[in-house]
């Protein structure tokens, strides 16, 4: 019934490659993965003690919860506390604070707990349930995500609009990748000199835009997945090609990424979402940083149904106190360096996104174990 | 013979706590048979003749939602989960109490299946009800029903089963496979529709602790897997004694629907809960004749106890994994409430 957690050909194909990966490199590297998922597979079966040691690797932006700014989770809260509102989104937004608050950290279940009547989702589709079920209140989702998530929420979009739903809004906050990684690339001090790239985006948008990355930044991506294989692979993609002086997009994550990635999803997203500039939780304003609801469905927009909603675009992105999570987000720092990691924050009680997401780089060296 | 259904219509109303005609309905009914001698129902208090001998005793609440899930319900686990707690001290358990707190509104069908799962649970742990107690909250304050039992067993160990008799050496078994309860009820409670479904595995530990020292398997310590899973148990008894847990994770037994689910939801099977497995901690030289015992039902092999680490300041407890790779990582207990993860 029960198989060894990992296959064993799995384990001496991961050795081989690490034995590779130290073959081959012959320089130190700064390699970012782009997604926290990615991030998480690495601490969680420790894959960075397998390097060589001039080979080091930093964690990018890629949790959708954490590059939230603090200004949605405002509104996401001022809209939860109206009693005609059911606010609804996926369960790790509950948790990320926004902007100080007197009340604690300033998250969605706090406002659950005064009483709003706070949902937890696990597709955008049950929001459309929910609008249906109670016509009588205002359903907000709370949309968050990279394009791997948007397209569910344009397929909502969509049937929302078809059924003619007057209690249905969208707070819309999804994010593009591809600009945050130039941001990267172009911030002072960067440090970058290859990515691998986040293979289940990859796998709905394809390619083209990180051809365009690689050419113009002079920089290689390599698609990558998220088991420890695939990580492996992909690191091994990456310094070969940095150690010739290549720079182009490989693909290392061919049983799930095609070129053209997602046709079907891609029309989806086109058809209802337009990239807008957005801020990013420690970045500040990414130029195309967002996906926005086009104008023929603008009318879904939380903002359009309820005025008075606070935090402006400005408002509110950077973290409290000391939380580093701008550093952290952008790779300039580690978990450790920050002086409140494990101990003013924690899981239980998180001072920045990093640390209440699954895929928050926080999060990731707290729960493995990763202290000093 | 069973009573006919109710309708389907019928619910619990408050007046069936209130102590006069409709509660005396509710008890013949539904509730008399629950007890192995129905004229207790009626007593304040019931007069046990236990067994001479040292008892254990041990008491919980049960406030699982949803009420139902595949493979038992609130009532399997008020009985197991208790029965369970008692075996953890090497007891064998003999009598429960079971307090039950019912909801306006709850289904009167519901009720009767709950009940039927205590009975068919009492009589798989060998377990009697000897008293009870029947409250009625109004729609609103309850989740349709919360459930307590306080349950005796008679001791059937000469040392103490407990943490601090643990010591580097030891040996550390586990009784079956992780995390089929937590992801059955994250499967009822999410509206996932796991094809085949998966069942959780509440079932009575005490057959299989019994197994253990009629096998002359000397029990250093016990610890069912259940909130937390096997990594809170795990830091539990690395904490007080300033010992390290060594643990081979390429060891730990999960079933290929659990790690499927797991990996989807971005749960790790370590944090999720069981309803009917242990961590065994036995002697190096009982590891063999403790394998002999738990491997039938899918028991295994996954770690051993060392000394604490040394280092600056006092040796600390932790609870170290071994990846399949062969890299390391402190196992931390898990944080929070368990939220499906978003992307």
């Amino acid at each position: 019934m029960s198989a060894p957690l990992v296959a064993t050909a799995e384990v001496a194909a991961v050795r081989e490659l690490a034995a590779e990966l130290a073959a081959i490199t012959t320089r130190p590297w700064t390699l970012m993965e782009v997604c926290g998922g990615q991030t998480h597979a690495f601490v969680r079966w420790g894959l960075d003690q397998l390097l060589p040691p001039g080979l080091r690797l930093i964690h990018g932006p890629g949790c959708p919860v954490c590059v939230t700014p603090a200004a949605t989770i405002d509104a996401a809260r001022a809209l939860a506390r109206r009693p005609e509102v059911i606010l609804c989104s996926y369960g790790d937004m509950l948790r990320v604070p926004g902007s100080a608050a007197d009340d604690g950290p300033g998250d969605l279940l706090g406002v659950r707990a005064e009483g709003g009547d706070v949902r937890l989702l696990t597709s955008p589709l049950e929001a459309l349930a929910l609008a249906r079920r109670h016509p009588e209140r205002q359903v907000v989702f709370l949309a968050v995500g990279f394009e791997t998530t948007a397209p569910a929420t344009a397929l909502l979009v969509r049937q929302a609009m078809a059924a003619g739903l007057a209690n249905l809004s969208l707070l819309a906050a999804h994010v593009r990748v591809p600009p945050a990684m130039a941001a990267i690339l172009t911030a002072e001090d960067n440090q970058v000199q290859g990515f691998l790239a986040a293979g289940h985006v990859c796998a709905v948008m394809g390619t083209t835009e990180l051809e365009q990355l690689a050419d113009r930044h002079r920089v290689p991506v390599v698609v990558s997945g998220f088991e420890p294989l695939d990580l492996m692979r992909g690191l091994v993609a990456c310094v070969r090609q940095l150690e010739r002086g290549e720079a182009r997009v490989a693909n290392a994550y061919g049983r799930v990424v095609r070129q053209q990635g997602n046709p079907a999803a891609r029309a989806l997203l086109d058809s209802v979402f337009e990239p807008v500039d957005r801020p990013w939780r420690g970045f500040g304003v990414i130029p195309g940083g967002g996906l926005g609801l086009s104008a023929p469905f603008r009318d879904l927009e939380a903002g359009a149904r309820f005025s008075n909603l606070p935090g402006g675009p400005e408002a509110g992105v950077e973290a409290q106190g000391v939380c580093i999570s701008g550093a952290i987000l952008q790779g300039r720092a580690r978990p450790m360096d920050c002086p409140a990691f494990g101990t003013a924050c924690t899981p239980e009680h998180p001072l920045g996104a990093p640390m209440v997401s699954s895929e928050g780089a926080c999060a990731a060296y707290h729960r493995y174990g990763r202290r000093g | 013979m069973a009573e006919p259904a109710p309708p389907a219509t019928a619910r619990i109303q408050l007046a069936h706590g209130g102590g006069g005609t409709l509660m005396q309905q509710l008890i013949d009914a539904e509730l008399r048979r629950l007890y192995a001698d129905p004229d207790q129902v009626l007593h304040d208090a019931a007069r046990l003749s236990l067994p001479h001998g040292r008892l254990a005793f041990t008491t919980d609440s049960y406030v699982v939602h949803p009420l139902e899930f595949e493979g038992g319900d609130i009532g399997t686990l008020a009985v197991t989960g208790t029965a369970n707690d008692l075996a953890m001290a090497g007891a064998r358990p003999l009598v429960l109490s079971l307090g039950l707190i019912l909801e306006e509104g709850l289904e009167l069908a519901l009720l009767r299946r709950i009940v039927s799962s205590l009975v068919e649970a009492a009589r798989c742990c060998g377990v009697t009800i000897v008293t009870g107690d029947t409250k009625v909250v109004e729609r609103g304050k309850g989740d349709g029903a919360f459930l307590n039992t306080s349950g005796i067993g008679l001791l059937e160990v000469d040392e103490p089963i407990d943490p601090l008799a643990i010591v580097p050496g030891d040996q550390l078994l586990v009784s079956g496979d992780l995390g089929r309860h937590g992801v059955a009820i994250l499967a009822a409670r999410h509206g996932l529709d796991l094809q085949p479904p998966l069942a959780s595995d509440c079932m009575p530990l005490w057959p299989a602790v019994e197994a253990l020292l009629a096998a002359g398997v000397r029990l250093h310590c016990l610890r069912d897997l259940t909130r937390g899973g096997l990594a809170s148990a795990l830091q539990e008894l690395a904490a007080p004694n300033a010992l390290e847990l060594q643990i081979e994770e390429a060891c730990l037994p999960v079933a290929e629907p659990v790690r499927r689910t797991c990996e989807l939801l971005g749960f790790d099977p370590l944090h999720l809960a069981n309803e009917g497995r242990f961590l065994a901690v036995v002697p190096e030289a009982d590891r063999q004749r403790a394998l002999a015992v738990l491997a039938p039902a899918g028991g295994t092999w996954i770690g051993r106890v060392a000394a604490a680490g040394s280092g600056v300041g006092p040796p600390r407890g932790r609870v170290l994994l071994r990846t399949p790779f062969g890299s390391e990582r402190v196992l931390v207990p898990l944080s929070g409430e368990l939220l499906p993860r978003i992307c």
